[in-house]
Formats: C-alpha cells, sequence, structure tokens
C-alpha cells in the first residue's frame, strides 16, 4: 500500500488515487447521486487498509490483549503494542509509556480532569479558550464543581483569532492548567500553540493540547511543542471510532493517580494494598477496544506515506479555492476568518437557518454538517444559532467545492 | 415532485418568509417556551381562552429554521376557534403525520392545509423542527413551562 503512494506522491497530489482507496468516498447516495463528503471534521472515511485490520482482527484474531499466553492473544498484543509504538513516532514521543489508549478525545480530556484535577485544589485556575469544543469545556467546569477551581476563558476576536494577549493577561501563578484546541473544529482556526505554550510555561502552568483537528491536518512533534498533554481521536485520522490517545509526558503520568480501576491497570491486587501497574497500562482499565487500537496503526501509515507536506498543500489548495467560490455567494457570510485556517469552512447563506440548508445540500449529494458544533459559545459570540460547515480531507478536490457551491445555488433559489 | 420541493412546498417558504401570529400576546391564559438544543430552535408559544373554553388568539415568537417556523405559523392559525379538545385532536393527528403514521388522504383527519407537512417523515432529521411548536402549544395547555424536543 505505502509504496504506490509514496511513488504517486513524488509525482504529484493525486486525490482520485486516494479517492479508490476509501469506498464510501465512490459510492452514491439519494439514488444515484455522486457522495460529496464535506464532514471531515465530524468524521473522516475509511481507507480499505483500516477496515481489513479491523476485520481480520476480529474475524482472525479476537483476543484479548496482555493475558492470554496462547498463539492469538499474543498476535493481539503484539499488534496493540505496534500501534502505541507507531503512534509514538507519529507524534514524537519520547518513550511509548507516554501513550496511553482512551476511547477518543473526549475520554482523553476527562482522564486528566480527574487524574491531574484530582492534585488541583481550591482557588487553582484553568484556561481554556472561547472557541473550545464541548468535551474541553464540560470536563473542567465538572473539575472546578468538585474541586473547588476556577474556570478562565480567553476571548476570541471576530475573526475567530484567539486575543493572545487577553489571554496572556490571564495566566498567573494561579493558573496551573491551560487546555486548548490546536485546531477549532468549527471556525477551522490553527491557533499559535506554540505560543500559548509558552506563555502557560511561563507561569509554571502545564498545558493539554486538543489536536482532534489537527492531527489529520498537520505533523505533530509533542517534544518540539513541549505541551504536558496532548488528545486527539482515531476517527478523524481515518482511523475507527471508539479509539483515542492520550499523550502525557512521563514525569505527569507518573505523579497522577489512575482515573479508572480494574483489570490491567493494577500490578497486584490485595484487599488491604492494591499496587498499580506501570506506565502506560496504569491508565487503560478493562479491555479496550483492542481491533479499533489495531487498526488505527494501518490508518497512521496510510497519512505518514502521503506525508503532511502534501496534505497541508493539498488542503490549503480547497480552502482558498472554497473561500473565493464561496464569498463569491452574494448574501453568505463566512464565520471564521483567522489568518490561519485548516480547511474548515463555516458559513451561512443569507438568513436561511443552517439545518435547511444542510437538508438541500444533503438532497444534492453533498454532505456536510448544520449545527453548533459542540461549540455553543462559539454560536453566542457570533451571534447565530447554528452555521453549515463544510469541511475538507485528503480525498476531496475543487470538483466537490464546485458541487457544494451549485448547491448552495439551490440553497438561494429555493428561498430566492 | 422531488423529495427536496415535498419538504419545502411554496406554502412552507411562504410562511416562513411571512410567519402568520408572529408576536407577543401579554396575559395569554398559556405560555410555553419549547427549543431544540441540537438545531438552536426556540420559540415561545402563546395561547388565549374565551368564557366559552374555545381557543381566541394564537401567537408565537422566536427562532427556527423553515420548518419549524412554517410548522408554528400553520399552527397558530389552525388552532384559533378551536375547542381544547379539538386542539389535542389535532396535536395527535398533526404527530402521527409527521411521523408517517397518517395519510391524509386516506385517514380521517382533520388536518386541512397541514398536510402540506405529509412528506416530512421522508427527512428523520427533520421531523423533531416541524413538531417543535406543536409540543410546545401541547404542554402549554398542560401548563408546563418548558419543553425540549431531542
Ligand atoms: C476540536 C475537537 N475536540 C474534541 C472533539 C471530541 O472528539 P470525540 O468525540 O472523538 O471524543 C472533537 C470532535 O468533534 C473536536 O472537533
Amino acid at each position: 500500500m505505502s509504496t504506490t503512494i509514496e511513488q504517486m506522491n513524488r509525482v504529484s497530489f493525486d486525490a482520485d488515487r486516494i479517492r479508490a482507496d476509501f469506498p464510501a468516498a465512490t459510492r452514491t447516495v439519494h439514488d444515484g447521486r455522486r457522495l460529496v463528503y464535506l464532514d471531515n471534521a465530524a468524521t473522516t472515511l475509511k481507507p480499505r487498509v483500516v477496515v481489513d485490520a479491523l476485520a481480520e482482527h476480529m474475524l482472525l484474531g479476537a483476543s484479548n490483549v496482555h493475558r492470554g499466553l496462547h498463539y492469538l492473544s499474543e498476535r493481539a498484543t503484539e499488534a496493540y503494542e505496534a500501534a502505541r509504538d507507531s503512534v509514538c513516532d507519529f507524534i514524537h514521543a519520547a518513550a511509548r509509556e507516554e501513550i496511553v489508549f482512551t476511547n477518543g478525545t473526549t475520554a482523553a480530556i476527562n482522564l486528566v480532569a480527574h487524574s491531574f484535577g484530582s492534585l488541583l485544589g481550591e482557588g487553582d485556575e484553568i484556561v481554556v479558550s472561547q472557541m473550545e469544543h464541548h468535551s474541553n469545556i464540560v470536563p473542567w467546569q465538572l473539575l472546578c464543581e468538585r474541586r473547588g477551581c476556577v474556570l478562565r476563558v480567553a476571548p476570541i476576536d471576530k475573526n475567530g483569532e484567539l486575543i493572545l494577549d487577553a489571554y496572556r493577561d490571564m495566566l498567573s501563578d494561579r493558573t496551573r492548567l491551560v487546555s486548548m484546541v490546536y485546531v477549532s473544529n468549527s471556525l477551522g482556526t490553527v491557533n499559535p500553540i506554540e505560543e500559548i505554550i509558552a506563555g502557560a510555561h511561563a507561569v509554571g502552568a502545564k498545558v493539554l493540547v486538543d489536536a482532534a483537528q489537527a492531527v489529520a491536518t498537520r505533523a505533530i512533534d509533542v517534544q518540539a511543542l513541549d505541551c504536558d498533554f496532548l488528545a486527539f481521536s482515531a476517527h478523524k485520522l481515518f482511523g475507527p471510532t471508539g479509539v483515542g490517545v492520550l499523550y502525557g509526558k512521563q514525569v505527569h503520568l507518573e505523579a497522577m493517580p489512575p482515573f479508572l480501576g480494574g483489570g490491567d491497570m493494577i500490578a497486584s491486587v490485595r484487599f488491604e494494598k492494591t499496587e498499580y501497574n506501570r506506565l502506560p497500562y496504569k491508565f487503560e482499565a478493562g479491555t479496550g477496544n483492542i481491533g479499533g487500537v489495531i487498526a488505527l496503526k494501518p490508518a497512521i501509515d496510510y497519512v505518514s506515506a502521503i506525508g503532511f507536506d502534501a496534505i497541508q498543500a493539498h488542503e490549503q489548495d480547497l480552502l482558498t479555492y472554497a473561500t473565493d467560490v464561496l464569498r463569491g455567494h452574494e448574501g453568505l457570510r463566512l464565520i471564521g476568518t483567522a489568518r490561519e485556517k485548516a480547511a474548515i469552512v463555516s458559513f451561512l447563506v443569507g438568513e436561511v437557518h443552517a439545518h435547511d440548508v444542510g437538508s438541500i445540500l444533503d438532497q444534492e449529494g453533498v454532505a456536510i454538517r448544520a449545527g453548533h458544533h459542540c461549540t455553543q459559545p462559539v454560536m453566542e459570540f457570533f451571534e447565530v444559532p447554528a452555521t453549515a460547515r463544510a469541511s475538507f480531507s485528503i480525498y476531496n478536490t475543487r470538483e466537490d467545492v464546485d458541487a457544494l457551491s451549485l448547491a448552495v445555488r439551490k440553497v438561494e433559489e429555493l428561498f430566492e | 415532485m422531488s423529495a427536496l420541493d415535498e419538504l419545502y412546498q411554496q406554502v412552507i417558504i411562504e410562511h416562513n418568509r411571512k410567519p402568520r401570529n408572529f408576536r407577543v400576546i401579554e396575559n395569554a391564559t398559556y405560555v410555553a417556551e419549547g427549543f431544540n438544543p441540537i438545531c438552536g430552535d426556540h420559540f415561545h408559544i402563546y395561547i388565549v381562552v374565551g368564557d366559552d373554553g374555545c381557543i381566541e388568539d394564537v401567537a408565537f415568537d422566536g427562532k427556527g429554521c423553515a420548518i419549524s417556523k412554517a410548522s408554528a405559523s400553520m399552527m397558530t392559525q389552525a388552532l384559533i376557534g378551536k375547542s381544547e379538545i379539538e386542539a389535542r385532536q389535532l396535536f395527535a393527528e398533526f404527530n402521527s403525520l409527521a411521523k408517517g403514521d397518517l395519510d391524509p388522504d386516506k385517514d380521517d383527519n382533520t388536518l386541512g392545509k397541514l398536510a402540506v407537512f405529509s412528506g416530512i417523515w421522508k427527512f428523520p432529521a427533520r421531523v423533531k423542527c416541524a413538531v417543535l411548536a406543536w409540543h410546545t402549544a401541547t404542554s402549554a395547555l398542560d401548563e408546563v413551562d418548558i419543553v425540549s424536543t431531542e
């Protein structure tokens, strides 16, 4: 698989060739319309190699890990741990002990909120931004209720950019943790994550990076970033749902108490005293999504073979083209006009409600997301109930943007 | 008719553009608030019941998509003059219609113009838009203050 993509990539980015690896990308919907899938920020489509790995485990492997002494269990454990090594290399972690499998970004953030959060107390401050996904808001609100911490919110401006000065002013010796999104799922904004991290570290605070949207669009080097924690979901990286990764610096993970208790996370259990397992297993209680973890490796191999330079160039071309084309629609309003953006475009068509836009586009075969995108504070800031959002990936083309534009034209005609 | 034309019939587009009884009624007999947290649709429904027990006036205000707004607008027109029992009967019929359990051409009903919503069940994600105002009005009569679909 990887050789053909590498060869192809040396010539030029060939979205059609990539599309052929994703059966869903070439299917039809609504009685024969070509599917134009522009809901990649919600979840990406899956290439055949990922589904094959998942199916192979389910059909031929289906064993638990770290337990059995038999052949299948050993193979499953090998594949599971190989996926961990693959994630470790992919995000340039210093050690495999720093890679904890969870069932998604949300679960990873909740793990930190509970475990790291249990070390916090009254008056300790946590800073998030106004553009966070609900999964990076609610766990902190719950923590604040439990421990008497204070949640502070760094504001954004009308382009959907973080106001860095306001963020810096918010930091103090009371700040314990900054938890911020790298790439906003509703605005497309790419945050200046290095500066955010440097600011936090200057006051001694730790930083959690929500990389849910970043992970499929740019190379991530946790050591270069120097972030303390980083979370992402496999399903936004062409992998299966129900699998996520929490990266944490080893010194932090060592100092943190376990989150969930159960099997696998223990070294020995006695009613007098239980010894916890070493990292990363201390944080992996119970049987996880073994097949899903195993299938994350081919997903990582797949994007790595294409390479993020090529992916970014392709997606930036789509972003620029889509922005231009949509700006050509009179009365269309773009929500999220940051200088640095990923290929995510939120918009409103005149006065038409985003759900009407979504239904009409869907009938044309164009799949977008309409709603608040789990970022209600962003909607409130822009004073809109919801937006339509087109988000692009490696298999999308300029023709898909044209299809989007034609479908938007339909909305305009219908609502005149 | 294409599925899309069936969803966005002219009547619906027209009610969305110019919603009827789109206002606040001070001192209404019943008021309720309905919202759909997924879409951000949010309405107030006001119902005035006269001494004879019949609905004298109905109005709504708030924000919503074309389907929820047109449905609310047409509902207000349909309810005026009805007794509470007739109104509840209509709510039940509209619910069945929206779910595809009632065929206005075959089954006995008092829906009248509301039959334009007969294709909505083909758009499962939009059924909740169509029924929002109706659920809210029912809860107003039941004297429940806030209702949420989804
Ligand atoms: C920025 C961001 N953070 C967090 C999440 C939550 O991811 P998951 O639902 O996979 O846990 C998402 C997914 O929608 C997201 O876009």
